[in-house]
């Protein structure tokens, strides 16, 4: 799977989601789960903001010295017995991985949950040599086991299936004899998974941090699965977006405190693992080799730009949680790994607009998304931004919105097609009007009704009553 | 070790960092923001023990608070409710003063096995098959329940998670206010341990429509005993 998730224009994708009603109301159920456990999670700590003031000043610093800093990083990792590769493209970071799969003869590879992987399509590749790949967080295994079904949520990616979708799923795929009852479904896939994790001979994760000054790499899980992927497989591969850094640990306890409150609402997750180089001597378990590959893949044409507060991202779903778009739309409609705020941020810059162009219309610019953010970038300033690159630089609005900005232009222009238009409009639109509102408006007006209502024309035209009133008339 | 493609890399970001070279001279990190040092500041052993027998009702994970001379009755009354069968215990000393090994093998129906750097391989073997895993905290936080487990050729990291059961010892004195004491700790050290496991409880997944399932990779139950050393 590539960034792009969905070859159907964005229309059709809203279509078919807004027609999806388990889906938007597990998408509903979860925003209201999520937001409660984030909320209580922040106010237990008394000086949320203060937090969220440290978060960004330490992701902007990273920013500000990302050479500096990957450059220790990279120094660090290889003093421990670590291979680093810098991959300025996706290309370049795939082909290196399937090398090395290709030295060791790799047949089974096991993943713990990554979205920068997705966005390399690194398992596509893998699997065109004939390796396995086995994806090993529960929600990315359910999807992978229901023939690649994309990911709908960045942190809990199966959120739009149900258990019974998901019964039936195992039932066919993996011999599956049980109920639908998570717990039993949970237990078959550790069974299987347990014999994945023991014969595999290439672990791969991604990143959430690394940490400049010691070489280490920090991994955030509840499953404890990119635990048994670094520990078990004989060579570990990992992947990592190359602005995902922190200086030292002091500020990998901040970002780290940030992550698991803001996206699951604890204090920590079950498992923060922290792995410093291969396993040393003597030590029986943790990998031969380890491998760091830091992907660039378009994140530097977005440094020193107006969009680079983008890049303080720690993928943590909160701008996710609290989008009242996503809630309707869900994850699949922005035809990107990445959705939701983030996402209409994200996938335009990393993607391009030929693909993304919709996504940062998708949004009321409302501004709860920069509200939740734990590293304050500020999302619906930079949709804003998306939008005015579209219409100045790219001359690409969205058709209805060019042919009404044309045919207001044409009849504002003469003040006879203007009376003569604003005139006849109440009693031309009134077939459409119901309640004073326009809801399946006509022509260019369609693009706008089809997602809400437009306030039908006032009887009475502005200058009409302004006239009248002059007059000592109506008021 | 190798490190590939750097320069070309590196050169890239200066550049588009409006400069045209790394800064040689070492980066000072200045903060104007710290929250984390108020967070649970001037607590007490004390307390930070209630606090963290508190968090453990929040992360499904059974706490016992004891004295040394009941610890072996405290482990032989765990070991039984998990169902005793194959224990994988690390080769610490620390564990050993608390006369681990012969408390366990006074019990029935129960086999005892001790990580060992020289039978490689056979120890994984043997924990991927043990019902209880047992290891000791170095450093245990309060605020998260969290305990931290520095990796070493005699202390296994799978040990934690591999068993279906898993029991971790962890004396009063290791508990602190939170990550960042940890972190302050970590830093202090001449060296980094290949493997530095956070574990705050069973193995969980909310991934099927929310629901949370406890002990998904990971074990599936957790009790810690808290030895008043202190």
């Amino acid at each position: 799977m590539s960034m792009k998730i969905k070859d159907e224009p964005f229309k059709d994708r809203l279509d078919e989601s807004l027609q999806n009603s388990f889906m938007r109301n597990a998408v509903s159920q979860a925003q209201g789960r999520f937001q409660s456990r984030k909320q209580l999670a922040s106010d237990e700590l008394g000086n949320w903001e203060e937090w969220r003031s440290h978060g960004e000043e330490i992701r902007q610093h990273v920013l500000e010295n990302l050479d500096y800093y990957l450059q220790q990083l990279s120094d660090n990792v290889s003093s421990r017995g670590g291979h680093v590769f810098f991959a300025a493209t996706a290309e370049e970071a795939t082909t290196y991985i399937k090398n090395i799969a290709r030295e060791k003869q790799a047949k089974k590879i096991v993943k713990a949950k990554s979205m920068v992987t997705e966005e390399i399509n690194l398992n596509a590749h893998l699997e065109e040599m004939g390796c396995t790949v086995v994806e090993t967080d529960l929600g990315e295994y359910i999807l992978q086991v229901d023939d690649h079904d994309p990911p709908s949520h960045i942190v809990t990616p199966a959120l739009h299936k149900n258990k019974e979708q998901i019964r039936d799923v195992f039932t066919e795929k993996l011999g599956y004899t049980a109920s639908s009852a998570p717990e039993e479904l949970a237990l078959h896939a550790r069974k299987l998974l347990r014999e994945d994790y023991l014969t595999a001979d290439i672990g791969i994760t991604g990143c959430n941090f690394a940490v400049a000054e010691t070489g280490s790499i920090c991994l955030v899980t509840n499953e404890g699965n990119a635990d048994l992927v670094t520990s078990l497989p004989k060579t570990q591969i990992t992947v990592m977006g190359m602005e995902r850094m922190v200086p030292t640990f002091e500020e990998l306890d901040i970002l780290v405190s940030l992550l698991t409150r803001s996206a699951v609402g604890q204090k920590l997750t079950s498992y923060v693992t922290v792995l410093t180089g291969p396993r040393e001597e003597l030590d029986v378990d943790g990998p031969e080799e380890f491998h760091l590959v830091i992907v660039d893949n378009g994140r530097s044409d977005i440094l020193g730009t107006e969009f680079q507060s983008v890049l303080q991202c720690i993928r943590c779903a909160a701008c996710i949680n609290i989008c009242p778009v996503y809630r309707h739309v869900g994850g699949h409609a922005y035809g990107s790994i990445y959705s939701g705020p983030i996402g209409a941020v994200l996938s335009p810059l990393l993607g391009g607009y030929d693909d993304f162009k919709e996504l940062p219309y998708a949004s009321t610019l409302c501004g709860a998304c920069t509200e939740a953010c734990p590293v304050k970038i500020p999302l619906h300033e930079l949709l804003h931004k998306h939008r005015e690159v579209i219409v100045e630089k790219e001359g690409r609005a969205p058709i209805s919105e060019q042919l009404a900005m044309k045919a207001f232009g044409l009849g504002a222009a003469s003040s006879m097609l203007y009376k003569f238009g604003s005139k006849m409009a109440p009693s031309m639109m009134n077939p459409f009007t119901q309640n004073n509102a326009i809801s399946k408006g006509p022509g260019p007006l369609k693009a706008w009704t089809d997602i809400r209502e437009f306030p039908a024309p006032e009887k009475e035209r502005f200058r009409d009553w302004f006239e009248a009133r002059e007059k000592g008339g109506k008021q | 070790m190798m490190i590939t493609n750097r320069e070309s890399f590196l050169a890239t970001i200066s550049q588009r960092l409006g400069r045209n070279a790394i800064p040689a001279e070492k980066l000072e990190r200045k903060w104007q923001y710290s929250p984390q040092y108020e967070v649970l500041k001037d607590t007490t052993q004390d307390e930070l023990v209630e606090i963290l027998m508190e968090q453990c009702k929040n992360i499904h994970t059974d706490i016992a608070v004891i004295s040394s001379e009941h610890f072996s009755e405290t482990l032989r009354a765990t070991i039984e409710k998990y169902g005793s069968g194959s224990i994988m215990q690390w080769a610490d000393e620390r564990l050993q003063t608390l006369h681990v090994s012969e408390t366990i093998e006074q019990l029935d129906n129960t086999t005892l096995h001790t990580w060992n750097p020289a039978i490689h391989q056979d120890n994984i073997t043997i924990v991927e098959q043990a019902n209880i895993g047992i290891t000791y905290s170095d450093l245990t936080l309060a605020e998260s329940g969290t305990v931290v487990l520095l990796s070493a050729a005699h202390k296994g990291r799978t040990v934690s998670f591999l068993p279906t059961n898993s029991i971790i010892v962890i004396p009063k004195s290791t508990i602190v206010p939170r990550l960042t004491q940890a972190a302050q700790f970590l830093r202090e050290q001449d060296h980094t341990p290949s493997c530095i496991n956070f574990i705050t409880g069973p193995s969980n997944s909310a991934d099927i429509e929310m629901n949370l399932v406890v002990g998904v990779h990971g074990p599936v139950r957790v009790t810690y005993i808290v030895i008043e050393d202190i």
